[in-house]
């Protein structure tokens, strides 16, 4: 796959980044004129991307989250996020829809099915104190006049 | 967020973006005042809102559960189109607590 634009990011796993994260990745994707729901799909996988590291990751720390997004051919995006946090022990266990380790934060235990449901294709690498990348893909509707 | 009070109901309406760090203010609110007045419904009224993630339903859930300490229920109501698709992602609509945006609803006095 050709790659027609990319760019990186990288902040603090703080809570107050987490509207940050999805607006900046959603602000450098209007350049592909995403319709408002497509945007908004994204958005919601960034937070629950980005939520993961600052609830679970770094969880009684603060450590760096990055954002690597690539714009490929025929509209194809995708997202990396990534962290050097705790790492997930059993990713399988994880991803199972309303299971969570931090209930006490009202964690709806949602966060990958939402991932997995609100983009195309969705995968999951950790190693335990190493950190984990948490990469999705998802294909633009191809619009009229774009490109 | 603005909170109406009434003789046995509150209505909480929410507004803006609905993420794990919005969240936690919204909850701290809505409990601190149900906790003193004990309504016997809690609406949460969401035509404000513009994004929301799954911390929403956590935030749902939550009051659901606190509601029921005092043996009262939750309505969640106005929910935009946009929002649907978590909604129902979410299970919640099994507990058919939820109206759509459109529902004639009498409002707290």
């Amino acid at each position: 796959m050709k790659l027609q634009n990319e760019m990186n990011l990288s902040f603090e796993s703080r809570s107050s980044n987490e509207a940050f994260a999805r607006c900046a990745v959603a602000a450098f994707l209007t350049q592909l004129d995403p319709t408002i729901s497509e945007l908004n799909d994204i958005k919601t996988a960034v937070s629950e991307a980005v939520t993961n590291c600052v609830v679970h990751a770094y969880k009684d720390t603060i450590g760096k989250v990055y954002i690597n997004v690539k714009i490929e051919e025929n509209s194809l995006i995708v997202i990396k996020i990534r962290d050097t946090g705790c790492g997930i022990e059993n990713i399988k266990k994880a991803m199972e829809p309303l299971f969570t380790t931090a209930p006490s934060d009202e964690r709806a235990g949602l966060g990958f099915a939402v991932m997995e449901s609100f983009t195309d294709k969705l995968s999951v690498r950790s190693k335990i104190g190493k950190g984990t990348t948490v990469t999705f893909q998802k294909r633009l509707s191809r619009r009229v006049g774009n490109g | 967020m603005r909170i109406s009070e009434g003789e046995e109901e509150i209505t909480a309406y929410l507004s803006g973006d609905i993420d794990h760090h919005s969240a936690r203010d919204m909850r701290e609110s809505i409990d601190a005042i149900v906790q003193m007045k004990k309504p016997s419904l809690l609406r949460l009224d969401f035509s404000g809102v513009k994004f929301m993630d799954s911390s929403g339903i956590g935030l749902i859930m939550g009051r659901y559960r606190l509601m029921a300490l005092y043996g009262g229920i939750v309505r969640v109501v106005n929910v935009p189109d946009e929002l649907e698709r978590m909604m129902n992602l979410s299970g919640l609509s099994s507990l058919d607590i939820i109206e759509r945006r459109g529902v004639k609803l009498e409002t707290a006095k």
